[in-house]
């Protein structure tokens, strides 16, 4: 994992002292809320429907046990005792107060986190692959490459008044875990001639516009990556409308534009900015991957797993996935529990998690964008223990990739630009189909849920997607299917009429229903969807 | 050297039109739509180029002020308008050496924004060595 | 009934105000009728309240009931932790807000 050296400490040292002074300025009165808005938004600070917000960036979602520990420590001295952990791999806290947002980022800072950069129109949280290091797909840990980006990204003093929010993600596999290409730039590692470089996508995102990012270049060398990251913003800086805020992401530069001609603006830009000596040599990406070196695993630790306890062995079959060093699994623990809140996570529960990564995962854990947890790295022979101690804190959920392991924004019980609620829906459907067997029968069912058209719980991208939508002053949902996040990435297509918080759930079962009634052999949810279309369903849906 | 100042007695900062079409002005003043590499060719007779910044949240000055600077630019670079203290540190950054802000700024203020950071992770238009470079010697 | 609602500056709680002061909750909520605006200016001003607005309500005999889910809402609590809510202890709270 990646260890600040005393230039990074000096740098968020000086953002805690800088926004301590912000703070005071507010509460004294020398600077109107106006003024005030943008500075605290870039330091994660939201004013939401109950209180201030905070959100912490995790960056790429790896953490260490101390960190995590961290978390609950903020939720349980200055929050309400929990957490809610978000798709873009941070951590939310809903209650907090602006008085001690200083102190909070001094803990932050202690522990080596901030939350610079998890809002306001600059480059956010840099999301990653929540298996990276460990998956067995994967060509080389992304990790070096999204910290060289961070600390790039980091105070940047051209790009921290963009048309709009910026998010990046990075990863190296060919599955895609990360949405990666619904970000405005998604990039993929990949290797050409022995050497790898960034596949560069640009233009994707959701929001009220879902696009999905054309391939702009399909092979930056990694001693250009930052010049070539600096040239697309800096086209989509001076460029990018600011006319419309709906209007003002990268993506709809792209599409008026046309990705031919972005490129070839992108391309000038850069031969330019490649004479300016941006790029730290290969040195300064040797130092940090140095420090996501592999962990000692014992390659030839024991790779059978006793599966005498059935409830074990449900879990482990849905849960735990394959590692790329044998005798070891990567365990992902459900923060879905059925009837629960999709994300939160109680400061006990956040330490039961933190204490399992010390023992078990060589001091690490990850947050992942579907608002689960991994444990990295953990050994085959372990994994009942692991399991004993989620199980008794409430987290061995095994829904993992089911329908109830749901994608949910905290839409209108906390946030102010809800339409609807999306909680609610979310726990009504995962009860309606607790039956584990059931679930299981449907198998892959990706059911992701926003509360209004900002699309935090990327529902755009969901194989089922719920968008709640404000029907005169009464909640509706609008149901729609066929997205996916995934390196099948798609866009969802709308049923048709909304409906009621009941009615939606009535919805996805006849949905459901029809799936299993129509699939064939070894079909998932989307796949059917993808071969019949949404006639068929549209007709079990409304008759 | 950073004056925030707006010295009375200089020559007006003509439009990038009128400028474009009048060979003699030696002051410019660029709006966020305006493209900053216009002025390329006639750098070596610019005395001064006034950036608009009509709202704080439009950076595009940024990247105007960067472009100026790295095309070699030495003169006089402003940054006018709406101009806030919390700005002025990242403005340095890319290339600008005097501010005119609409509303006048506490100069303790500037001084602790302007002294606030210590290193910088990226290069930009101000020359400062960047951290990845102090790392590597 | 017209009310004025905002968030503290300091703690961000949402708050309501009485006629003479501001109060955590709506069953203290005056009426502002037309004076709204010249209130809420001098009370932002004042940094008493953060992100003030003005909200239609509708007078009822448990109090004021705000005209949109929305403020119904930030009056209760989130509906899904009702132990966090301002009626912790009234398990039927979250009626009110549908
Ligand atoms: C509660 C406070 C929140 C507010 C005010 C908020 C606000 C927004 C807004 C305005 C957008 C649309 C941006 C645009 O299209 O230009 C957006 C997008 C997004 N937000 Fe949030 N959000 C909140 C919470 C969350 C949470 C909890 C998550 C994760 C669960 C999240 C993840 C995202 C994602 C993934 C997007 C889509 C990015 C895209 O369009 O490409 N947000 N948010
Ligand atoms: S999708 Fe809408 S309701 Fe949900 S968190 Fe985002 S902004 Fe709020």
């Amino acid at each position: 994992m990646y260890k600040y050296d005393e230039y990074d400490h000096a740098m968020v040292a000086a953002r805690v002292a800088e926004f301590s002074d912000q703070v005071k300025r507010r509460i004294a009165g020398e600077i109107t809320e106006d003024q005030f808005k943008p500075l605290r938004l870039m330091n994660g600070l939201y004013l939401q429907l109950h209180a201030y917000m905070l959100r912490v960036a995790v960056p790429y979602g790896t953490l260490d046990s101390r960190q995590m520990r961290m978390l609950a420590h903020i939720a349980r001295k200055y929050d309400r005792d929990y957490g809610h952990f978000t798709t873009r791999q941070n951590i939310q806290y809903n209650w907090i107060k602006l008085e001690d947002a200083p102190a909070i980022l001094e803990d932050l800072a202690s522990v080596e986190m901030h939350a610079i950069q998890t809002s306001g129109n600059c480059i956010r949280n840099i999301s990653s692959d929540q298996w990276a290091g460990a998956a067995a797909d994967e060509i080389t840990d992304p990790r070096p490459w999204a910290e060289l980006l961070r600390q790039w990204s980091s105070f940047h003093p051209e790009f921290s008044y963009l048309p709009r929010k910026f998010k990046i993600a990075v990863i190296a596999a060919n599955e895609d875990r990360a949405a990666m290409r619904l970000h405005d730039i998604g990039i993929q590692i990949v290797e050409k001639d022995g050497q790898h470089g960034a596949a560069f996508y640009v233009g994707g995102g959701m929001g009220r516009t879902p696009m999905i990012a054309p391939l702009i270049k399909d092979f930056v060398p990694l001693a250009d990556m930052l010049s070539y990251a600096e040239a697309c913003l800096r086209v989509y800086n001076r460029y990018g409308r600011r006319d419309n805020i709906y209007k003002a992401r990268i993506k709809i530069l792209i599409h008026e534009l046309g990705a031919d001609e972005y490129r070839r603006q992108v391309e000038e830009e850069f031969k330019h900015v490649k004479s300016l000596g941006i790029d730290p040599p290969k040195a300064e990406f040797d130092r940090i991957a140095k420090q996501f070196a592999p962990p000692p695993l014992d390659a030839s630790a024991p790779d059978d797993i006793d599966r005498s306890d059935p409830d074990f062995a449900v879990w482990v079959d849905q849960n735990v996935a394959e590692h790329k060093v044998s005798g070891h699994a990567i365990v992902n623990i459900s923060l879905k529990p059925v009837g629960g809140i999709p994300g939160d996570a109680s400061s006990a529960q956040i330490d039961v998690m933190a204490n399992l990564g010390e023992k078990y995962s060589h001091d690490e854990l990850r947050v992942t964008h579907a608002q689960n947890i991994v444990l990295p790295h953990v050994r085959k022979a372990d994994l009942y223990a692991v399991w004993q101690a989620l199980d008794a804190a409430g987290l061995a959920t095994p829904n993992l990739d089911l329908i109830s392991d749901i994608i949910a924004c905290p839409g209108l019980d906390y946030c102010s630009l809800a339409n609807a609620r999306s909680i609610p829906v979310a726990q009504k459907i995962a009860t309606r189909f607790s039956d584990l067997g059931r679930q299981k029968e449907l198998g892959e069912l990706k059911l992701k849920i926003s509360g209004c058209i900002n699309a935090c719980g990327h529902h755009h991208a969901g194989h089922i997607g719920i968008l709640g939508v404000d029907r005169k002053g009464t909640e509706n949902y609008q149901l729609s299917l066929g997205g996916s996040g995934a390196e099948d990435v798609s866009l969802g297509t709308i049923t048709g009429p909304g409906f009621d918080e009941d009615g939606v759930v009535d919805a996805i079962e006849r949905v459901t229903d029809k799936y299993l009634a129509t699939r064939t052999e070894g079909e998932r949810f989307v796949d059917t969807f993808r071969r019949v279309g949404m006639a068929p369903f549209k007709e079990a849906i409304y008759g | 050297m950073v004056e925030h100042i707006h010295s009375d007695g200089e020559e007006p900062a003509v439009t990038l039109d009128a400028f474009l079409s009048q060979s003699n002005a030696t002051a410019v003043r660029l709006e966020p739509d305006e493209d900053a590499r216009a002025l390329i060719p006639h750098l070596d007779r610019l005395a001064l180029i006034e950036v608009a910044f009509p709202k704080f949240r439009d950076g595009r000055g940024y990247s105007s002020a960067r472009i100026l600077r790295e095309a070699g630019y030495v003169g006089e670079l402003r940054a006018q308008g709406d101009v806030l203290v919390d700005q002025i540190a990242y403005m340095k950054r890319c290339g600008f050496d005097t501010f005119a802000p609409e509303k006048a700024l506490n100069p303790v203020d500037i001084e602790a924004a302007l002294a606030r950071w210590p290193e910088h992770y990226q290069s930009a238009a101000d020359g400062a060595v960047p951290i990845w470079k102090l790392r590597h010697g | 009934m017209k009310l004025l609602t905002g968030n503290d500056l300091k703690t961000g709680f949402v708050t309501w105000w009485t006629g003479a002061d501001w109060s955590l909750h709506i069953e203290d909520a005056a009426d502002v009728g037309e004076t709204g605006e010249a209130i809420l200016a001098a009370e932002e001003g004042a940094r008493r309240v953060n992100a003030p607005y003005i909200i239609a309500g509708e007078a009822t005999p448990d109090g004021p009931r705000p005209a949109h889910i929305k403020d119904r809402i930030r009056a209760l609590g989130p509906t899904v932790r009702p132990d966090l809510t301002l009626k912790p202890a009234d398990p039927a709270a979250g009626d009110w807000v549908i």
